[in-house]
């Protein structure tokens, strides 16, 4: 089992520059944060662990194909919970699919908000429904934020990366 | 005054007084007001006198001779006395009052006299002295003070004159004298007064008539009451002719009634019952009461409650009947609803009560069964797996220790094979799945390959013979289910085999008399008495029969047992049915086969009869320690052969033998000319050419041992013969065996049919080795495992013939399987060649995957090939990761359907399966696959639906070897919610095992050891 992210990289580059080590302390801040806040849990942790020099964009690879989504669904759901007679059917399809995805990388407070908004779709209930939609939006659009800042923050030490090894 | 006691004294008794006749003690039964209310009350009130009728004569004797009518008349008499004494009393009681008083005045007068004489006495001679006892002696004091104003008499005289003077005396002279004159004036209005009323007496009412208002009162009273009432009060006399009635129904004039009886009145029901009740209760002397209905013309249907007494004359003789009748028809009516609805209640109660139960036993029952069947069936699969490797096993090379081993094992596992093979028929026979086949065969044909079989493999110093009656029709016309005849007769065969130890065994086929009526209702008296199973079929029913017959041939159930030759003519034979159907009506015919498989064996004892043909029943213990077996046998030929419309009936003589016997009803089909077509359907296994060759012959024999050395290598041929009879297509095994002698003949005969039966037979061959199409490596195949049956009956013997069935069916479901899906593909292409084509396993590399080509042409590649099902990209990339990085490559696919087809053309070593997916779900496609790892034949759903959704040219399925395809294939629910209910359901649906979503890392390299082992 390869070691966590971050270790490995504190490891295998001991002696990189302060403004890269200052980078991904910023990046462990953030992820720690999140971790703290629950928009992220352990399976996060599993993306992390896959990442190595064979797929080194792989979780910003797995994160934009995460909002894309989540985007996509998001804008289903909207249209659907928004018209006179809801389909709850579909729309408990779509969640259902949210919900993996967001298990998958490990978006907890979104995964959470999923399960919450499924109760509903069962329940056949579109007021809950509405409320469960907009509470998943805000779990996303505060957890997509912060992904685009760590996908900055990744970006820009891959950047030092690739210029050391160059 | 008076006349107030009098009054009085009369109420009195008069309450007493009536009516004397219910009994003699003075009850209060039947009292009146006193007559001047009475008479108020009554004057409103108008009383009908006509209903009663009174023969006055009658009465007059009545009241003269019975005891009751003179006691009555005597009370009456009695009462009448009593009043006039009491008045004579009260009048006596008012003389002495008043002679009392005269006495009194007269005494007085007396005495007035006397002092006056004693005054003038005075006057003239000597003074008397006053009486100075005056005061004392006072005799008024004396006289009862019973009148208050008699004692206004005992007056002091008031004289104003001084006492002793003259004018004193002069005035009380004058008092005195007035008051006598009072006094005599007094009693005389008194006595005038007694005189009037001594007169008043005298013109008072006699008795008779004060008697006639008495009754006139009580007969008022009595119309009052019973003007409404529905009774009828009569009396009869002796000869029951009515004297007197009271009937509230006035529809007949007196002189109709009176002198005569009830039958002489009425007529209609009941009417001789009371006349005879009466006079019962005459002749008795005792009271009764009855209930009786009555149904005359006069009053129409009505019940009355009659009560009937006796009449007494003084000396104690009968001399009639009083009786009494109240209409109670609605009551009756009620009661008797009332009755019937709770008799009905109770009833409903009682059946409520028993369905229950017998629901309640059923549904038991059917669970149980259900279970049993599902526990046999899960049971099988894995059974099936092992018997099938360790025949794979048996087929390299061992040593004599090992093979040894291998050969027990393999017998072992045939034996519990064939138990559950057992169950599984038996309770599909049960419930009603069991579906007969209609297909024409041969009779003859049929009972010489049972016997032939059965030599086969005999192993004892028998001799088996079989003897077929002329009549038996020899062509193949008779229609019926020949697959289940075979295995009726196979299990008899081998019965009769297992418990005879030296002697013959043999079959007799005969044609009991078509003109037979009685026996044919009573088998079928037989049947629906026996309850054999839930689907009986009406054999005599031919419109129905032929309708199912088509149904079943037009129609493409999975397990149909048409042979691959029909296949390739199905259009044909649909138009062959039609045309059979109208020829039918005129052409077929009933035929009763009777068939008798004897036995020169230990016999059945007499008490074991009864329990023979029952499920899991042998003989005795011993005989099952003995011999073996599950008991199960007898039972499913008893239900196959009810199944059928037949019966199956023994008998048997201990030590000397059993015969069982069967007689079944089969449509025969007259001579028609349409030959050749015919003889395409014969599905009892005998190709043409032998048929025609040996259709004459009527009896078989065959020696002990004789076969056995000799010809080795036929005994095979009859083998696979009998995989035919139990189970898969006979023609083409048959083919197989004839395949070097007819292939020519028939390929000429027809050739579309052969050339898919040659593709049929091509893949069987895959089926039944690894890279084997070589058809006569195919049949050493067969070979090999019925050498492996022989040498196992040495080992064990007693199970000689059940086991070799066994493994045989156990050899058709695979082969079948392989069949029915080829068959399948051809009846949904419709081209032959094109199958013939796909047939044939190919091992072309995919053009879009080269990698999985390779690895399906190497199945036993090192690198385990993974199958990922799941709709979600992100869980789908996260997985594909985490096996990169576990050296994994997978394959992945969207759905359950996309997964089917991805086994349908490639092989896989794992599958990782999400449950909950579009289109259809993972718990669905495991289900499927499972099932198909089980019958080797995808679900027709899915099969179809890739046929025409994704029609793959540049894809040749792949079909895996017989090994393979039995290999169960891991599959790995991924489920996002771990939760044990949706575990559960994943392992209901054949999966092996879950993962909870999100996948980890550490979960999936667990399971990927756990069911990769390389």
């Amino acid at each position: 089992m390869p070691p966590p992210l971050c270790s490995r990289v504190l490891l295998s580059h001991p002696f990189s520059p302060m403004s890269l080590m200052a980078l991904r302390e910023q990046l462990n801040m953030l992820v720690n944060s999140m971790y703290i806040e629950g928009l992220l849990d352990q399976q996060f942790q599993q993306l992390q662990m896959l990442q190595d020099a064979s797929s080194p964009g792989f979780v910003a690879e797995v994160i934009t194909l995460f909002c894309e989504d989540a985007e996509r669904i998001l804008t289903e759901l909207t249209k659907l919970v928004d018209q006179a007679v809801v389909e709850f059917q579909k729309v408990d399809a779509y969640v259902h699919q949210l919900k993996g995805s967001s298990s998958s990388v490990g978006a907890q407070n979104v995964k959470l908000a999923c399960i919450q908004f499924r109760q509903f779709c069962e329940e056949n209930n579109k007021d809950g429904c509405l409320n469960a939609l907009n509470v998943v939006k805000h779990h996303y659009y505060l957890l997509r934020n912060k992904f685009d800042t760590m996908l900055q923050l990744e970006q820009r030490i891959q950047a030092y990366d690739s210029k050391q090894q160059n | 005054m008076g006349g107030e006691m009098i009054e009085d004294a009369d109420a009195e008794v008069l309450s007493s007084m009536w009516p004397v006749d219910i009994g003699n003690e003075a009850r209060k039964q039947f009292n009146i007001e006193n007559p001047g209310m009475g008479r108020d009350m009554l004057k409103d009130v108008t009383i009908k006198e006509d209903p009663s009728v009174v023969d006055f004569k009658r009465l007059l004797e009545l009241t003269n001779y019975s005891e009751k009518g003179s006691s009555q008349l005597a009370y009456l008499v009695k009462h009448w006395q009593y009043k006039h004494v009491n008045t004579a009393r009260l009048i006596n009681e008012e003389l002495d009052i008043l002679n009392k008083q005269r006495q009194e005045v007269e005494l007085k007068k007396q005495e007035i006299l006397e002092e006056h004489q004693f005054e003038e006495e005075r006057y003239t001679g000597s003074r008397r002295q006053l009486s100075v006892l005056d005061e004392v002696c006072d005799i008024w004091g004396r006289v009862p003070k019973r009148r208050n104003d008699v004692l206004a008499y005992n007056k002091k005289l008031d004289i104003d004159a001084e006492y002793g003077t003259v004018i004193y005396w002069k005035e009380r002279a004058i008092q005195l004298d007035k008051m006598l004159e009072a006094s005599i004036h007094r009693e005389q209005t008194l006595m005038q007064k007694l005189q009037e009323t001594i007169k008043n007496l005298e013109t008072k009412s006699s008795p008779v008539e004060e008697l006639s208002q008495i009754l006139k009162r009580a007969d008022n009273f009595l119309h009052f009451i019973l003007q409404t009432a529905p009774v009828v009060i009569g009396h009869q006399d002796k000869e029951l002719r009515y004297r007197f009635i009271y009937n509230h129904f006035p529809s007949l004039e007196g002189e109709e009634i009176i002198g005569k009886t009830d039958v002489e009145i009425f007529d209609g029901d009941g009417v001789k019952e009371i006349q005879d009740f009466k006079r019962e209760v005459l002749e008795r002397g005792l009271p009764a009461k009855r209930e009786m209905t009555f149904d005359t013309p006069l009053f129409g249907a009505k019940t009355f409650l009659i009560y009937v007494e006796p009449v007494f004359s003084k000396e104690g003789e009968k001399i009639g009947v009083n009786y009494m009748g109240m209409d109670v028809t609605d009551q009756v009516a009620k009661r008797e609803k009332m009755v019937k609805l709770r008799e009905e209640m109770a009833v409903q109660k009682a059946k409520e009560t028993e369905l229950n139960r017998t629901i309640h036993i059923t549904e038991e029952t059917m669970r149980a069964k259900q279970m049993l069947a599902t526990m046999s069936h899960e049971i099988r699969s894995p059974l099936t797996g092992v018997v099938s490797m360790a025949e794979i096993l048996s087929t390299t090379k061992l040593d004599k220790e090992q093979r040894h081993l291998l050969d027990v094992m393999l017998s072992s596992g045939d034996l519990v094979l064939q138990l559950i093979n057992d169950i599984l028929d038996l309770s599909k026979v049960e419930s009603g799945a069991m579906k007969l086949e209609a297909t024409k065969f041969r009779p003859r044909e049929v009972v010489r390959h049972v016997l032939q079989t059965a030599a086969a493999s005999l192993k004892k110093n028998l001799t088996l013979e079989g003897h077929v009656g002329d009549e038996v029709p020899v062509e193949a016309r008779v229609i019926g289910d020949v697959l289940r005849i075979r295995q009726i007769l196979t299990n008899l065969i081998s019965n009769a085999i297992k418990f005879t130890h030296e002697g013959k065994v043999g079959i007799n086929l005969d044609v009991v008399s078509e003109k037979y009526p009685g026996f044919r209702e009573e088998q079928l008296k037989v049947r629906s008495g026996a309850s054999v199973s839930p689907l009986t079929r009406q054999s005599a029913d031919s419109s129905s029969e032929r309708q199912s017959c088509n149904d079943r041939e037009t129609s493409h159930c999975p397990s149909s047992q048409e042979n691959i030759d029909e296949n390739g003519i199905i259009l044909q034979r649909a138009s062959l049915i039609d045309d059979e159907q109208d020829n039918h009506s005129q052409h077929e015919n009933i035929v009763w086969l009777r068939c008798d498989v004897y036995d020169t064996g230990i016999g059945i004892p007499e008490k074991a009869l009864p329990s023979l043909f029952r499920k899991y029943m042998q003989a005795s213990a011993d005989h099952a320690r003995k011999y073996g077996g599950t008991g199960l046998g007898l039972a499913i030929c008893k239900q196959l052969v009810g199944l059928m419309g037949g019966n199956l009936t023994v008998t048997s003589q201990e030590n000397h033998g059993s015969t069982f016997t069967f007689i079944l009803p089969f449509k025969v089909l007259l001579k028609q000319d349409s030959g050749s077509a015919d003889e395409m359907d014969i599905s009892d296994g005998e190709a043409v050419a032998v048929s025609t060759k040996d259709e004459i012959v009527g009896s078989f024999l065959f020696k002990p041992r004789k076969l056995i050395d000799s010809v080795v290598r036929k005994t095979k041929l009859y083998r696979s013969c009998n995989y035919g009879a139990l189970g898969t297509s006979n023609q083409l095994s048959e083919e197989s065996d004839l395949f070097s002698s007819n292939y020519e003949s028939k390929k000429s005969a027809s050739p579309p049919g052969v050339s898919a039966n040659s593709d049929a037979r091509c893949s069987m061959a895959e089926a039944e080795g690894p890279a084997e199409q070589n058809c006569d490596i195919k049949v050493y195949g067969f070979g090999n495992a019925n050498k492996r049956d022989e040498e196992c009956t040495d080992a064990k013997q007693g199970f000689t013939v059940h086991k070799f069935d066994n493994s045989n069916m156990d050899h058709c479901r695979i082969k079948k399987i392989d069949q029915s899906e080829c068959e399948r593909m051809m009846s949904a292409d419709g081209d032959n060649m094109a199958i013939s084509d796909k047939c044939h396993p190919t091992c072309q590399s995919q053009g879009h995957d080269k990698e999985n080509g390779n690895a399906q042409c190497l199945p036993n590649s090192r690198s385990p090939k993974i199958l990922l099902v799941e709709d979600n990209k992100i869980n789908v990339m996260v997985a594909q990761t985490m096996m990169k990085q576990l050296g994994h490559k997978i394959d992945v696919v969207n759905n359950g359907l996309e997964a089917i087809r991805a086994l349908q053309h490639f092989h896989y070593d794992l599958i990782l399966m999400d449950v909950y997916m579009p289109v259809m779900d993972g718990l669905q496609a495991t289900r499927l696959i499972r099932s198909f790892e089980e019958h080797g034949c995808w679900d027709a759903s899915v099969v179809i639906r890739d046929e025409h959704a994704t029609p793959r040219s540049d894809l040749s399925p792949y079909y895996p070897a017989a090994g393979q395809c039995r290999k169960r294939i891991p599959i790995i629910a991924m489920t996002a919610n771990a939760i044990t209910e949706s575990a559960a359901d994943c392992l209901a649906s054949g999966m092996d095992s879950f993962i909870s979503k999100p996948v980890t890392f550490q979960n999936l390299r667990q399971c990927l050891q756990q069911y990769l082992p390389c």
